[in-house]
C-alpha cells in the first residue's frame, strides 16, 4: 500500500494524507454505536481535480472509498467497512456563489452548516438555507445526500428537494454535472431534465463523491416565534400535525418527548416555528396558527405554553445547541438514533413503542418527530444516549436501536440513514424490482465495487 | 491521569471547533491541519485510546497533543456544561504525562531545556533581561505601588523589546509608579506550565514567591497576558499575595487622562483580543477602553472578537515550539486576513506574542500596504496619520 | 380540612358586586352581575367562572373582605372547569412540584425567601441586604400560582408542607422568626391565602417593600437621589395585600425617584398578561400588553420597576425596547445606593 501512500501525497501533498494510527484510530469511528472499522487511509482533498485523481487512483488499485463530510450520521456510514481510503471533504468548503434573486447558493460539498449560516448572515441577511438540527460541523453534502430535513422542512420539504444541482466524480472517475448547471450557468433546478441526482440521494456515497451542491435559499425573516403546543394524548398529536401544517405558514413543525425531567414524562410538545416581515404579520400568523387548533384549544385537551420571551430562545435556535447536549445524559458522550421517515398518522404507535423498547431494553431514551411539508411525512426519532465507557450501556443502547429499526420497518415507515445492519433490513424488505434496479445502478457507475463497500449492498 | 474520567464523555459534536457565529473554524490546530485528530474531540478521544492502550505512544501523537495552542476556544464553545471547564486541564494533564514519560516533540523538547538551564527559551545569559529598557531611566524596584514584570518575549525578543519599552515610556508619562527587577527578572512560567513541564513551573512560581515576598510586591503590572494569566490563576489565590494587572487594565483606568495624549483622525483600527487576557480571563473592555480614549480613533470590530476571539498560535508554547507551523492556513495568516477584511489600516495588539505572531503574518501574506499592527500603547502614543 | 373562610351570608347581603362590577376584563352591567352573583351562590356555571382571567383584583375590590376570587377558584375546581388547557396546567404542577432537595442551614436575620427563584438570589447583595440569609427553592415554592390554574386543591396539599419546610428546618432551629418575602405572592401567601384557608404560619411574613423602607432609613447617608422618573408595574398578587402600596410610593420618595401617575396603576393596573396566554388568549394578552406599555412609554419614565419576576420575565424585553429599564425594585435602591446593578 506503500504506492497508494505516495501516489495520494503526490495529489493532496503529504500534509494532507495520513496513514498514521492516530488518523486510522478517529476516522474509524463516529460518535454512534457502531463498531470501529480502520481505513488504511485518510485523504483531505482540496479540488474536485483532486479528488478525480483519488477516484481514478482507487479504481486503478482497487481500494475502496469512502467520502465522508462532518461525520455526524451517527449510524456509522462513514466508517470503511472494508478498509480503504476515507476522503475527508471538509477541506472543499468554499461558497462559490449565491444568487440572491434565485434565491440559491453553490458550495463545494464539504461546506459546513454552520459556516454557511454565518456567511448568508453577513452577507446575505435576507436570505437563509434550512438549518439541521446537528451539530455546525455537519456538511451541506452529507446532509442533503442523507436526504436531511431541519428548520425549513415543514415549509420545504427534506433537504434533498431543496437541492438544485450537483457536481459529482463517478467511481470511474467522470466529472458530471446534475441538474440545470448541466446545460446552463445557472443552478437553478433539476426540472424541466431527467432527474439525474436520485443517482447519488440516499446512496451513502456508494455512487460517486459529490463535490459540489446548489441549495435552495429562503427569505430570512427579522420576525421570529414559535409556539410549543402540548397535550397528553399521543392520539391528539396527527391531528395537532395535520391542522397545524395545513395552514402553511410556519417555517418548522416538531414535536418532542421524553421522560425526563419529570415534568415531560408523558406530555407531547409540538413546536410551531415560524416567521415574519413585520410584528402585525407575525401576530397574523400566530393567530392562523392558533384559529387551526381551535378545536383541541376549546376542548382544553391541548394548549400552547405561555413561555415569556427569554424562554423561548432555545426553541428559536438553530441548529438547537440542547440537542447535542442529550449526549451526556449518561455522562457518557454517546447517543444515536433512528429516524423512522413515516406517515404521520403513525405518531402514537411510534410513540408507544419507543417508550416499551426502551423499558424493554432498559435505557433512557428522547423522541420526537419532524414534519417534512405540509405534513407529507415525518421523520419520527427514537434517541437513545448510553456512556461510551461502559460496554454494557453501549450495547443496550445497541439493541434498543436494533429493535427500533425493526418497529419502524414493521409499521410501515423506513429507517433513515439507516447503519449497515438496518441497510440490509430494508432490502430485505424491499420489491424485487426496486432491488434489482439499485443492483444494476451500483454495477454499472462502480464496476470495481470501490465506493463505500458494504453499504446498500444487495447481493 | 488526573481529568482522564471526563475523556469519554466527549461527544465530537465539533461545536468546540466554532466561534459561536460559526464564521469559520476556531481552534487554531484543527484550522491549519484539518484532520479530525487535530481537533479537541479528536484528541480527547486519542487521549482515551492512548490511556486504554488502544493506540501507543508515539511522536504524531505527542505532535498532536503538543500542537494545542491552549487558546481555550473549545472550553469557552462546548456546549456540554458539565465538563467543559476541564477540557483544557485535561489536555495539560496528558501532556505532563508525556513530560514525564519523556515523550515530547523535539521542539518541545528544547524549550523545556532552555528554559530549565538558561532559566529563558532564547538561551541568552540573565543579563541580557535588563537591556530592553536601556536609555529608558526606568527605576530599580524598590517598594513602588507597581512592579512592571516584562516577562521573557518582552525582554528578550525584539518586537517584544519594542513593546515594552511603549509600553512603560506611556506608563511613565501616566505617573503611574512602577519599579522593575532588570536582570533579576525571571520567567513566569506559564508556558512551562502549558507545556505540562510542572517541575519547572512550580520551581519559578517558588523563586517568584520568594523575590516578591522579600521585596514587598504587592502590585504586579504584567506585560504579557500569559504572565498575568500565570500569577491570577496559577500562583496561590485566597489569599493571593499580591494583586496582578495586565498594563491594558491600567491603561483603561486613565482613558481620560490619555485623551490628551494624541489624536487619530480617524484612523481606522481593529482589535485582537488575546486568548490570555480575553477568553481565559475574560478582560475584553480595558484594552478598548484604553484605544477608544484616542480620539478620532475608529474602532472596527472583526467577526470573531471577545470570547470568540481567534488565536493567533502563539498560545500553549507554540510561540516558541512552532509545531502549527506557517503557510497559509496558519493561524496567525487566517487572523490577519480577518483584520485586513475590516478595513482596517491597524491591527491592534495587546501581547507580545500575538505582535510577532501576527506582525510575522502581515509579511508572510503581503499585507504590508494595508495593514500595520500596532501594540495599544503604540497606537495612544504615535498613531499613524491616514 | 383548610376549608376557604368565604361567608356566603356576607355575598348573599352585598348589594355593589363590586367583585363583578369593577372587573376591568369581563365588563359586567349591575343586572348581570346580581345573576352571576346567584350562580354561583348555587354552585353553578357561570360566565365569570369561564371567562375570569385571574388577575385577583377582585380581592382587592371586595369591601367586605369576603374572598370572591378565591371563591371562583373553589367552584371552578369543583365545577371542574380549566381555565388553562389541562396538559398545561398538569405539567405546571409537575414542574412546580417539591423535589425534596432541602439542605437545613442555620440562617440569620434578615432571612429572604426567595420562592422559587433562583434566578434573583444574585440581587440579594450589599448593604441593602447586608447579612442576610436566603431559602430557595422548589420546596418553599409559596404555591399561589395554583389560583390561576382553578386548583386551590394544590394549594392545600403543598402549602403547609412548604411551610413547615421553611420553619423547621431554618427559622426555628436559628432562632429567627421573620421572614422576608422577596415576592407579592409569598407575602399575601402567608398574610391572606393561608388564614383564608385556615393554614398556621408560625412565623412573621414581612414585605420586601417593608424591608426595603426600613432598611434605606437605616442607610439614608448613603443614598443619592436619582431624579428619575420611573414606572411601577403592580402585579397580580399585590393586589392580595394592597396595604403594601404606600410602602413603594415612600421608598421612591427615599430614593428620589418619581413614580409616574399613569392610568394603569394601583387599583387600575393591568395584569403582566402571561396567564391570558396560558389561557389561550393571546388576543387580550396582547391588547393589554399595548395598553401598558404605551401607557408606560408617554409618561416618559425612564425605568419601570417590577416586583414580581414573571411580571418581569414577559414584560421586561417589551419594556426595554421601548426605551424604558426594567428593574426590580431592590436593585433601583441598590443604584440610588451608589451599589450599581451588579455589587457596583
Amino acid at each position: 500500500m506503500e504506492d497508494v501512500y505516495q501516489e495520494l501525497a503526490r495529489i493532496v501533498g503529504p500534509a494532507y494524507v495520513s496513514n498514521q494510527p492516530e488518523e486510522r484510530f478517529i476516522y474509524s469511528r463516529d460518535p454512534g454505536t457502531m463498531e470501529p472499522r480502520e481505513p488504511d487511509f485518510v485523504v483531505l482533498p482540496a479540488t474536485t481535480d483532486e479528488v478525480q485523481k483519488i477516484v481514478l487512483l482507487a479504481n486503478r488499485k482497487k481500494v475502496p472509498l469512502v467520502p465522508m463530510g462532518g461525520g455526524l450520521v451517527l449510524s456509522g456510514l462513514s466508517r470503511p467497512l472494508k478498509g480503504g481510503i476515507v476522503l475527508d471533504l471538509k477541506r472543499m468548503n468554499r461558497i462559490l456563489e449565491v444568487n440572491e434573486k434565485s434565491r440559491y447558493v453553490l458550495v463545494e460539498a464539504g461546506t459546513s452548516q454552520g459556516m454557511l449560516q454565518a456567511y448568508l448572515k453577513k452577507n446575505h441577511p435576507t436570505l437563509k438555507h434550512s438549518v439541521p438540527d446537528s451539530p455546525p460541523m455537519a456538511t451541506i453534502g452529507g446532509n442533503v445526500l442523507i436526504h436531511g430535513s431541519g428548520h425549513l422542512s415543514h415549509a420545504a420539504g427534506f433537504h434533498s428537494e431543496m437541492l438544485n444541482g450537483l457536481e459529482a466524480v463517478l467511481p470511474t472517475g467522470e466529472v458530471v454535472k446534475i441538474g440545470s448547471c448541466s446545460i446552463s450557468p445557472y443552478w437553478f433546478g433539476r426540472a424541466p431534465l431527467p432527474d439525474l441526482a436520485g443517482l447519488f440521494l440516499g446512496w451513502f456515497g456508494t455512487t460517486g463523491v459529490v463535490t459540489k451542491v446548489a441549495i435552495k435559499l429562503y427569505p430570512n425573516r427579522p420576525w421570529q416565534d414559535v409556539g410549543v403546543f402540548v397535550t397528553e394524548d399521543p392520539e391528539l398529536v396527527p391531528e395537532v400535525f395535520y391542522q397545524a401544517a395545513g395552514v402553511q405558514v410556519a417555517e418548522d413543525i416538531t414535536a418532542w418527548m421524553a421522560p425526563k425531567p419529570d415534568w415531560a414524562r408523558g406530555f407531547q410538545h409540538v413546536n410551531i416555528n415560524y416567521a415574519a416581515d413585520t410584528p402585525e404579520e407575525l401576530i397574523w400568523k400566530r393567530n392562523l396558527i392558533r384559529a387551526s387548533l381551535k378545536k383541541l384549544i376549546d376542548q382544553k385537551t391541548g394548549g400552547f405554553l405561555p413561555l415569556p420571551p427569554p424562554m423561548k430562545k432555545n426553541f428559536l435556535e438553530a441548529p438547537q445547541t440542547t440537542l447535542a447536549q442529550f449526549a451526556d445524559v449518561r455522562k457518557g458522550g454517546g447517543f444515536e438514533y433512528v429516524g423512522g421517515i413515516m406517515p404521520i398518522e403513525l405518531f402514537p404507535n411510534a410513540y408507544r413503542a419507543g417508550i416499551e423498547i426502551a423499558a424493554r431494553q432498559g435505557t433512557t431514551y428522547s423522541t420526537g418527530a419532524r414534519i417534512i411539508g405540509p405534513g407529507h411525512c415525518m421523520m419520527f426519532f427514537f434517541a437513545y444516549p448510553f456512556n461510551r465507557a461502559d460496554e454494557a450501556d453501549v450495547e443496550r443502547a445497541r439493541r434498543a436501536l436494533e429493535e427500533t429499526n425493526g418497529l419502524v420497518l414493521d409499521l410501515g415507515g423506513i429507517p433513515w440513514k439507516a447503519e449497515a445492519p438496518a441497510q440490509r433490513q430494508i432490502l430485505g424488505r424491499m420489491d424485487p424490482g426496486t432491488l434489482n434496479l439499485m443492483d444494476r445502478i451500483r454495477a454499472m457507475l462502480d464496476p470495481q465495487g470501490i465506493m463505500n463497500p458494504g453499504n446498500w449492498e444487495v447481493r | 491521569m488526573e481529568f482522564a474520567d471526563i475523556l469519554h464523555r466527549c461527544f465530537r459534536c465539533g461545536y468546540c471547533k466554532f466561534p459561536d457565529n460559526y464564521q469559520d473554524f476556531n481552534c487554531p490546530s484543527y484550522s491549519k491541519f484539518r484532520f479530525e485528530t487535530y481537533s479537541p474531540g479528536g484528541r480527547m478521544w486519542l487521549l482515551r485510546a492512548w490511556l486504554n492502550q488502544e493506540i501507543k505512544t508515539s511522536p504524531r501523537l505527542a505532535e498532536i497533543l503538543f500542537s494545542c495552542a491552549t487558546c481555550g476556544n473549545c472550553v469557552e464553545h462546548c456546549v456540554f456544561p458539565k465538563f467543559k471547564d476541564d477540557i483544557l486541564h485535561a489536555f495539560l494533564a496528558a501532556r505532563e504525562e508525556m513530560v514525564n514519560q519523556g515523550i515530547v516533540p523535539p521542539a518541545v523538547r528544547d524549550y523545556l531545556k532552555a528554559l530549565q538551564v538558561h532559566g529563558n527559551p532564547y538561551k541568552l545569559p540573565g543579563g541580557e533581561r535588563e537591556k530592553w529598557s536601556t536609555g529608558l531611566d526606568l527605576e530599580p524596584y524598590a517598594g513602588q505601588e507597581y512592579l512592571f514584570h516584562a516577562g521573557c518575549v518582552g525582554s528578550l525578543d525584539e518586537r517584544g523589546m519594542k513593546m515594552a519599552r511603549s509600553v512603560v515610556v506611556l506608563l511613565k508619562w501616566l505617573g503611574v509608579p512602577f519599579g522593575v527587577l532588570g536582570a533579576g527578572e525571571i520567567c513566569d512560567g506559564n508556558e512551562a506550565r502549558s507545556l505540562g513541564e510542572k517541575g519547572v513551573f512550580q520551581s519559578l512560581r517558588e523563586q517568584n514567591l520568594q523575590a516578591f515576598r522579600t521585596l514587598g510586591v504587592k502590585k504586579v503590572i504584567a506585560l504579557s497576558p500569559h504572565a498575568y494569566h500565570a500569577f491570577k490563576n496559577d500562583y496561590p489565590r485566597d489569599p493571593a499575595p499580591f494583586e496582578v494587572f495586565h498594563y491594558t487594565q491600567v491603561l483603561g483606568a486613565r482613558a481620560k487622562k490619555l485623551s490628551g495624549l494624541s489624536s487619530a483622525n480617524g484612523l481606522r483600527v481593529t482589535y485582537h483580543d488575546p486568548c490570555y487576557l480575553g477568553r481565559h480571563n475574560q478582560e475584553y473592555q480595558a484594552p478598548r477602553r484604553a484605544l477608544k480614549s484616542v480620539p478620532g480613533l475608529q474602532l472596527v470590530e472583526m467577526g470573531r472578537v471577545k470570547g470568540n476571539s481567534f488565536c493567533c498560535g502563539g498560545g500553549g508554547g507554540n510561540f516558541f515550539t512552532d509545531l502549527l507551523g506557517g503557510g497559509p492556513e496558519s493561524p496567525a495568516r487566517a487572523r490577519v486576513r480577518e483584520a485586513a477584511g475590516t478595513g482596517a489600516s491597524v491591527l491592534a495588539v495587546a501581547c507580545p506574542n500575538c505582535a510577532r505572531m501576527l506582525e510575522d503574518a502581515v509579511k508572510a501574506q503581503d499585507l504590508q500596504g494595508e495593514i500595520t499592527v500596532k501594540e495599544i500603547s503604540e497606537i495612544i502614543q504615535g498613531p499613524m496619520q491616514t | 380540612m383548610n376549608d376557604l373562610k368565604f361567608s356566603r351570608e356576607i355575598c348573599e347581603r352585598c348589594e355593589t358586586f363590586d367583585c363583578l362590577t369593577r372587573c376591568q376584563y369581563l365588563k359586567m352591567d349591575f343586572a348581570t352581575a346580581r345573576e352571576e352573583r346567584g350562580r354561583l351562590l348555587q354552585g353553578e356555571k357561570a360566565r365569570v367562572l369561564e371567562e375570569c382571567v385571574t388577575c385577583y383584583a377582585c380581592e382587592e375590590y371586595c369591601s367586605h373582605g369576603n374572598h370572591p376570587f378565591y371563591h371562583i377558584v373553589e367552584r371552578q375546581e369543583q365545577l371542574g372547569i380549566w381555565p388553562v388547557p389541562k396538559p398545561v396546567t398538569k405539567q405546571q404542577i409537575l414542574m412546580m412540584a417539591p423535589k425534596g432537595k432541602i439542605s437545613p442551614k442555620k440562617v440569620q436575620s434578615p432571612v429572604v425567601n426567595m420562592c422559587y427563584f433562583p434566578m434573583f438570589t444574585g440581587s440579594i447583595r450589599g448593604k441593602l441586604f447586608e447579612g442576610a440569609s436566603t431559602i430557595v427553592g422548589s420546596d418553599f415554592f409559596c404555591n399561589v400560582m395554583w389560583l390561576h390554574f382553578g386548583k386551590n386543591s394544590v394549594i392545600r396539599e403543598r402549602l403547609p408542607e412548604v411551610i413547615a419546610n421553611i420553619w423547621e428546618h431554618y427559622l426555628s432551629d436559628s432562632g429567627v422568626e421573620e421572614l422576608v418575602c422577596f415576592h407579592d405572592e409569598c407575602y399575601g401567601t402567608y398574610t391572606r391565602l393561608a388564614p383564608a384557608f385556615g393554614i398556621k404560619v408560625p412565623f412573621k411574613p414581612v414585605h420586601i417593600f417593608d424591608y426595603l423602607n426600613k432598611r434605606l432609613d437605616e442607610l439614608k447617608d448613603r443614598i443619592q437621589p436619582l431624579g428619575q422618573k420611573v414606572a411601577y408595574q403592580r402585579s397580580c398578587s399585590n393586589r392580595l395585600v394592597p396595604e403594601t402600596q404606600p410602602w413603594v410610593d415612600e421608598i421612591f420618595k427615599k430614593i428620589g425617584a418619581e413614580r409616574v401617575d399613569r392610568k394603569y396603576d394601583r387599583e387600575n393596573a393591568l395584569c403582566c398578561g402571561t396567564i391570558f396566554r396560558a389561557q389561550q388568549k393571546d388576543d387580550l394578552a396582547d391588547d393589554v400588553q399595548k395598553r401598558n406599555l404605551d401607557d408606560m412609554a408617554a409618561t416618559g419614565a425612564k425605568f419601570c420597576v417590577f416586583s414580581c419576576p414573571a411580571c418581569l420575565f414577559t414584560l421586561g424585553e417589551s419594556v426595554f425596547k421601548r426605551g424604558i429599564m426594567p428593574i426590580l425594585l431592590n436593585d433601583l435602591c441598590q443604584i440610588a445606593l451608589g451599589e450599581g446593578m451588579k455589587g457596583g
